[in-house]
């Protein structure tokens, strides 16, 4: 992209404008992870913008084709850290879709109840980030701390806080305790009120709504074009959730509704995922209510993975939008092709597009409200 | 025991000189442990008591700091914009009074010189964005220029309001008229005029502004433009300019307590007005912090647009009602 | 005129509205732990580094040096050496080295034993100036400290 370059007002008496490339370099406090924007401004209005990515690749897919199934296991969560178990859940179903094993309801009901745990707290330093590079900076640590009694109460299921390998082929590598779902119980309970408080200290206010309603629009046919999912597609008025278009696991034991809205802006976005919290809430309270006897693990998973040659695919809704796994197996120990679909990638893409026109500060209110982790962008 | 005048000025400017820089430094405290109380953290823990060496460790360290100045800056503008931003605040406070006794120099025009010496501080800005010869310092001073001028009318015209109602401007006289408890101050004198709640409100949103402070902190937006006007100074030259921001606070919250809350007037009469004074000083002090910590920030048309369509419009409706009021008395 | 007014009013009032949440967040406790005066106490289950297990019986770690740790840790982190003693029918351990700077914490490798002679410590707050603390951690000298030889 050339450095400087002008544009030609309308006007032709008038001299042509100067642009200046602005630099929102990968060390920003404001792109969420090490993510370039090359922006071409025309005084505050931005013209053109060139993400600049791969500051952070780590070469999963490679990492995939290079080791055997199960020393796959600890990648998926660190592709995507926020929310992790999704990213686990997506490479076990798969590979359990490729040996045809059946996981045993109880694991699966615990996976859902995890996975909805760890939806909420992805959510959640959404929130915060998105309200610090807003200027808002007391509601970052009020999220912090709901997530924390999350954090603690995956912890102490799994042992570990963000990237949790806790998710096996046929089912969960060690089960769950009644301190556990007590704890579940007393968070739940906990979060309701913290949504109403968040409302109030939040959602509500006119500055933040100043600052969000109308700002940055995508439209459906932009999503479309670009291939966006998640928070960002439901913000923009289709009601697309893998949950309930190809159901996996349990989720269609649980009764829970697909929040959108249709205006397309920063708020719809906002409330999209608020509204997708209070989803979550709901669904943990039936999962709890409802959770089975059982074994964790599916009786017959072989030691020694090895699918039937083949294409297999497998998608879950991530926090961010739909995560997709498609795996080639050609019958050996390792994989053949391990393909990862990203949603921040494809929600990144469409920010080019959308931030034509629109004055910095809220090009980086748009920024935030995709919800991006860039290692995600750039697995 | 009374000082031959000269030496009693003297005393005075000294004493101010250690009040506005001893606030400077601990307000930063304050600021800390007041943000960390409402984020439910600690603040400052390890230096010293509750963290009250904390200023003193950081003032060490800016000072250890070696002072950059770019070939290209302007050497003499780069060097004295911090003096510019720190003195005008020091001046004000000459003529404000602490107490029933306690002031520099009762000065019949005291009003009029807080707003004089207070549009110095815009200047100052300006000139050490402009010195620093750096595309983000340029912006950032540019705007800070803009949004200091669009929320100084509405001040004045709401310090002009409460002019027709008070009849001097002499500040002693403001606070003097007060007396008498909390019906008599200013903020609750609904019969003299009904609007002065709104006035006060107008007269503190504009105050959050004129010193940058959240949520009309544009100029310094650090997830934005970098450190904004302030980019290019590093050491002592951006600690002055911080403490210039809280010194600025203090006098426009104290003029905010001469003018609204009565000054060192107290409805008990247990301790000499001056703890009164510097409790609500504190106190509106407290409020300005807590308006930083609860909001995001403004976009920057909309916060011109606040002034210009709203607070201009609504402050030039309460002077005129004003007028009318009190000439239909 | 009235619109713009009832905006007013609402936005004034959620203002207000937030101001009262954080005035009320102001008195309540504070939540962090002021580490390092006090800490937190771990679950059960929390992965610090592994460790080599000891039998009740014998006191000296489970390990048959089968290597199957080492074969399937995904980066490589694990050195296993073991002999077989004289009157035994199992190998037993020599040598077990890890390689901390690289381990991912995933636990296939505790799981994987068939000795069940890994288990993970609670060992977090680890530091030190050497690099050998990390990167080649003897665990079989941690685990037979105290022991005849």
């Amino acid at each position: 992209m050339q450095l400087e370059h002008t544009v030609e007002s309308d006007n032709p008496t008038q001299s042509p404008r100067e642009t200046f490339v602005l630099n929102v370099g990968p060390q920003h406090p404001s792109t969420h992870g090490v993510l370039r924007l090359k922006l071409v401004m025309d005084g505050e209005y931005i013209l053109a913008v060139e993400p600049v990515i791969g500051y952070v690749h780590r070469m999963h897919e490679k990492m995939g084709e290079n080791r055997t199934y199960v020393q796959f296991l600890p990648n998926p969560s660190r592709i995507d850290y926020l929310s992790a178990m999704h990213y686990m859940h997506a490479y076990v179903g798969v590979v359990e879709r490729a040996l045809g094993i059946n996981v045993p309801p109880r694991a699966e009901y615990i996976r859902v109840i995890t996975s909805e745990l760890n939806r909420i707290a992805s959510h959640l330093v959404w929130l915060g980030a998105f309200l610090l590079d807003l200027g808002a900076f007391t509601p970052l640590l009020y999220a912090f701390d709901d997530r924390e009694r999350i954090l603690d109460l995956l912890e102490s299921v799994s042992g570990a806080r963000l990237t949790y390998c806790y998710y096996r082929f046929g089912g969960l590598c060690n089960d769950v305790d009644a301190a556990f779902v007590e704890g579940a119980r007393a968070f739940v309970k906990h979060m309701w009120p913290r949504l109403k408080m968040y409302h109030g200290l939040v959602t509500e206010n006119i500055i933040l709504r100043k600052r969000l309603e109308g700002i940055g629009v995508i439209s459906a046919e932009l999503c479309r074009k670009y291939g966006a999912t998640g928070p960002v597609l439901r913000g923009s008025g289709v009601a697309c959730d893998v949950r309930k278009l190809e159901p996996y696991s349990v989720y269609n034991e649980f009764e829970f509704d697909v929040p959108h809205f249709g205006d397309g802006d920063c708020m719809a976005r906002y409330k999209v995922r608020m509204e997708e919290i209070a989803q979550s809430l709901r669904i943990i309270e039936q999962a709890i209510a409802k959770l089975p006897i059982g074994p964790i693990m599916a009786e017959k998973v072989p030691r020694v993975v090895k699918p039937p040659p083949g294409d297999y695919y497998f998608a879950v809704e991530a926090a961010r939008g739909r995560f997709a796994i498609r795996l080639v197996s050609d019958g050996s120990e390792i994989p053949y092709r391990l393909k990862l679909r990203t949603p921040s990638f494809s929600n990144l893409a469409l920010f080019g597009e959308a931030a034509r026109g629109l004055l910095l500060q809220d090009a980086l209110a748009l920024l935030g409200s995709l919800d991006l982790v860039i290692p995600d962008v750039d697995r | 025991m009374t000082i031959a005048e000269p030496y009693r000025l003297v005393a005075y400017l000294i004493g101010i000189l250690a009040f506005v820089g001893l606030n400077a430094a601990y307000l930063v405290w304050l600021e800390r442990k007041v943000s960390a109380r409402f984020q439910r953290r600690a603040g400052p823990t390890e230096v010293g008591p509750e963290g009250l060496l904390q200023p003193i460790a950081d003032a060490l360290k800016l000072l250890s700091k070696q002072v950059i100045v770019l070939p290209e800056a302007d050497r003499l503008l780069f060097r004295l914009a911090p003096a510019f931003v720190m003195a005008p605040a020091m001046m004000c406070l000459a003529v404000i009074p602490f107490g029933a006794n306690l002031g520099a120099r009762d000065f019949n025009l005291g009003l009029l010189l807080v707003f004089a010496f207070g549009s110095i501080n815009v200047l100052a800005i300006l000139l050490g964005g402009w010195a620093s010869r750096n595309k983000y310092s340029i912006i950032a001073a540019a705007r800070v220029v803009s949004q200091n001028v669009a929320y100084e009318i509405p001040m004045l015209l709401v310090v002009t309001t409460l002019l027709l109602s008070v009849g001097t401007m002499n500040l002693r006289e403001i606070v003097s008229q007060q007396s008498g408890g909390v019906w008599h101050w200013n903020i609750a004198r609904l019969t003299t005029n009904p609007l002065m709640p709104i006035l006060f409100l107008i007269f503190f949103v504009c105050m959050l502004a004129e010193t940058n402070r959240a949520p009309f902190d544009m100029a310094e937006a650090e997830s934005e433009l970098v450190a904004g006007a302030f980019t290019e100074y590093a050491g002592m030259g951006f600690g002055v300019f911080f403490m210039a921001e809280y010194a600025n606070i203090v006098v426009g919250s104290a003029v905010g307590t001469v003018l609204f809350l009565g000054g060192w007037d107290s409805p008990v009469h247990v301790l000499p007005g001056v703890f009164w004074f510097l409790l609500k000083l504190y106190g509106l002090v407290f409020a300005v912090m807590w308006v930083r910590w609860t909001f995001p920030r403004t976009q920057f048309y909309r916060l011109l647009n606040l002034s210009w369509k709203l607070l201009i419009p609504t402050s030039l409706g309460a002077l005129v009602l004003t007028a009318l009021i009190l000439k239909l008395r | 005129m009235v619109a713009a007014l009832r905006e007013l009013y609402v936005g004034l009032r959620s203002l207000v509205i937030g101001m009262a949440i954080t005035f009320g967040q102001f008195f309540s406790r504070p939540v962090t732990v002021h580490y390092p005066w006090e800490t937190i106490k771990l679950p059960a289950r929390y992965r610090g580094h592994i460790v080599l297990v000891r039998d009740e019986r014998t006191g000296r770690p489970r390990c048959i040096a089968c290597k199957m740790c080492e074969r399937i840790c995904p980066s490589d982190c694990i050195a296993v050496e073991g002999v077989k003693q004289p009157g035994e029918t199992r190998k037993s351990v020599t040598e077990f080295k890890l390689d901390f700077t690289k381990c991912s914490l995933c636990g296939l490798c505790v799981e994987v034993c068939p000795v069940d002679a890994l288990a993970f410590s609670k060992r977090y707050n680890l530091a030190s100036t050497r690099k050998a603390d990390f990167d080649r951690i003897d665990l079989y000298k941690r685990a037979t400290e105290g022991l005849p030889k």
